[in-house]
């Protein structure tokens, strides 16, 4: 924890809520990111996910706590942390090519316009979209502008990427695809990535890391769960892995059953989540109630 | 055929059916009785107040557009020279309410404080006429000219303020979020972010301005007189010559249309689709 990449410090987030006490949605979330780490982060809606990533992002002030990136608290938003959001977020006046040249030019700002151009050409190569530089975002389908804002993200090279259910609005073929394309982008670049999604297979496939939030209010980043599957993972192959089951297993029980029962309860002053690797132990599970 | 030839026919047909019932109604039979006291009092001057038939305003206008800016003195200037007086100063109020409701716009939008600051001041002098402050301004600034321009304006600027502000004040909060994860400055964000996405919004308060510049130039260079097509509708009217009056009474709504089908040209080049 103490030399991570990322440290999220005893966070806390509290809503004033008229004629009522103070609505704390969680607090003391302690939880760390190492470099190059693919982590995902899931939980029922409203428990605060949005909420810590904007912290991660700079874009909100937490109520309490801090978050730590390379060494330096994060205040404010910085090109050192690229965000995806689930609306893709795109600029709908600009070409598909000139929404990620906004990303590069002021990620970039004393490149030469070859270089600029070079650079987009990369990322919308990489995400399949070459040849559709110089539509409108209106005339892409849903699955085309997130790889817009896929491309956009990623062209910056920022330190860590922030992604926020950015495949929530997909159908599910479209959804595997870019799943797909964004583990390819990922195993080129390197790049430190923290997701929010509810899809537990999705997490699965793509995840070093599963952090599992209790429900809200007084939500707690509960378990980190070790995804121990050999990399490439291939999503028609993972299933036939042997640790796919149990770590699928032990996510939707927690989901099912045990977020329930864990909500309400803050944990203490710089507590950590229980780390859990199902796949390997044998550890008995606890209440293993809901299957696939 | 589809629905544009279809409605090009309707249009005109339209038209000649209205030239014809008032070229019918106005065609007088040659009267065949002697003049009566009171026409020979008037010189015959009853006969040329009648209103004209579409064919004399037809005639006329064929000589004027011929030439449109020839100048023989004060009182007797082309159609062309009058319009392009009253253009000038329709512009030139124009651009100065621009140069002031755009900036003044963005701040508004962008700052409550300032919105809540301004505002009253907007809702109170937003209603007044603009022929209402004639006066004051002919007294201030001792000039018609001037004055006019002023005139112009002062109801010009009301539009693309309003619009101004509002647009830039609704600008979606995740387009904000984009600008400020790329660590953009707030005059970059005012230009690459707000700016495009107001944009149509702030256009289509200039179309209503220019829309509005037009109609009381008009009503301006009729009080202050000497130049402009305001001025020359009311000298023609003075001189009893009605053809003029309904000649430059067309090339009025001819200009207006022009001026406002290049505001929506404007608007549609920066109009987009989320
Ligand atoms: N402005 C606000 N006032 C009160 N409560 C809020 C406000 N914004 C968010 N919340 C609450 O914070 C909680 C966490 O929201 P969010 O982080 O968006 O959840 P998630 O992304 O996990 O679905 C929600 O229960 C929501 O009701
Ligand atoms: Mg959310």
């Amino acid at each position: 924890m103490k030399n991570s990449f990322v440290q999220v410090q005893n966070l806390a987030k509290r809503f004033p809520i008229a004629n009522e006490e103070e609505l704390t949605v969680f607090e003391n979330a302690n939880f760390a990111i190492e470099k190059g780490e693919f982590v995902c982060i899931t939980g029922h809606s409203g428990c605060g996910k949005s909420t810590i990533l904007n912290a991660l992002a700079g874009l909100d002030e937490p109520t309490q706590g801090c978050v730590i990136m390379d060494g330096k608290e994060v205040v404010g938003p910085s090109l050192e942390r690229g965000i995806v959001f689930q609306n893709y977020s795109l600029l709908p006046w600009l070409t598909v090519m000139d929404n990620v040249k906004f990303g590069v030019r002021a990620r970039w700002p004393n490149w030469s316009k070859e270089q600029i151009e070079s650079q987009c050409h990369k990322f919308i190569d990489m995400v399949g979209l070459n040849g559709t530089e110089l539509r409108k975002p209106s005339e892409l389908s849903g699955g085309m502008r997130q790889r817009v804002s896929i491309a956009r993200a990623f062209a910056t090279q920022p330190k860590l990427l922030l992604l926020d259910e950015p495949f929530g609005a997909l159908d599910a073929l479209t959804r595997g695809n870019i799943q797909d394309e964004l583990i390819n982008i990922w195993n080129e670049t390197k790049q430190t990535i923290f997701m929010i999604t509810h899809d537990v297979d999705e997490a699965i496939l793509m995840a070093d890391r599963v952090l599992l939030m209790s429900n809200g209010p007084r939500a707690r980043v509960a378990e980190s769960v070790v995804v121990d599957i050999a990399r490439p993972r291939k999503r028609a192959e993972i299933i036939d892995a042997p640790e796919y089951y149990k770590i699928r297993n032990y996510l939707v029980n927690f989901l099912v059953n045990r977020s329930k029962e864990l909500s309400g309860s803050s944990p203490s002053l710089n507590e950590e989540p229980l780390t859990v690797n199902p796949g390997v132990e044998t550890r008995p599970m606890p209440e293993t109630k809901a299957i696939a | 055929m589809d629905i544009r030839g279809k409605s090009i026919i309707l249009s005109l047909a339209i038209l000649v059916t209205m030239l014809g019932i008032w070229e019918m109604s106005v065609h007088k039979p040659e009267s065949s009785e002697p003049l009566s006291e009171y026409e020979l009092l008037m010189g015959g001057a009853e006969q040329e107040s009648r209103v004209p038939p579409p064919s004399d305003v037809l005639k006329l206008a064929a000589s004027e557009l011929s030439n449109p800016f020839y100048d023989a003195g004060p009182n007797d200037k082309g159609i062309g020279i009058q319009l392009g007086y009253s253009l000038y100063r329709v512009l030139a109020g124009y651009l100065l309410a621009m140069l002031i409701a755009l900036p003044l716009g963005f701040v508004i939008g962008m700052s409550p404080l300032m919105y809540r600051a301004i505002n009253p001041f907007i809702q109170i002098l937003r209603p007044i006429s603009p022929l209402a402050w004639m006066p004051l301004a002919l007294f201030v600034i001792k000039d018609s000219e001037a004055s006019a321009i002023f005139v112009i304006f002062i109801c010009s600027i009301w539009p693309m303020l309003v619009n101004t502000a509002f647009g830039v004040s609704n600008v979606r909060k995740d387009w904000l979020r984009v600008a400020s994860t790329h660590e953009l400055s707030r005059l970059r964000t005012a230009l690459t972010v707000i700016l495009p996405a107001a944009a149509p919004t702030i256009l289509t308060g200039m179309r209503i301005s220019i829309g509005i510049a037009w109609l009381v130039i008009v009503a301006a260079e009729m009080l202050v007189g000497g130049t402009g097509v305001g001025y020359y509708v009311w000298n023609e009217w003075n001189n009893l010559d009605l053809t003029s009056v309904i000649f430059s009474i067309l090339m009025i709504g001819l200009v207006g249309m022009l001026l406002d089908m290049i505001l929506a040209a404007a608007i549609k080049r920066v109009k987009y689709q989320e």
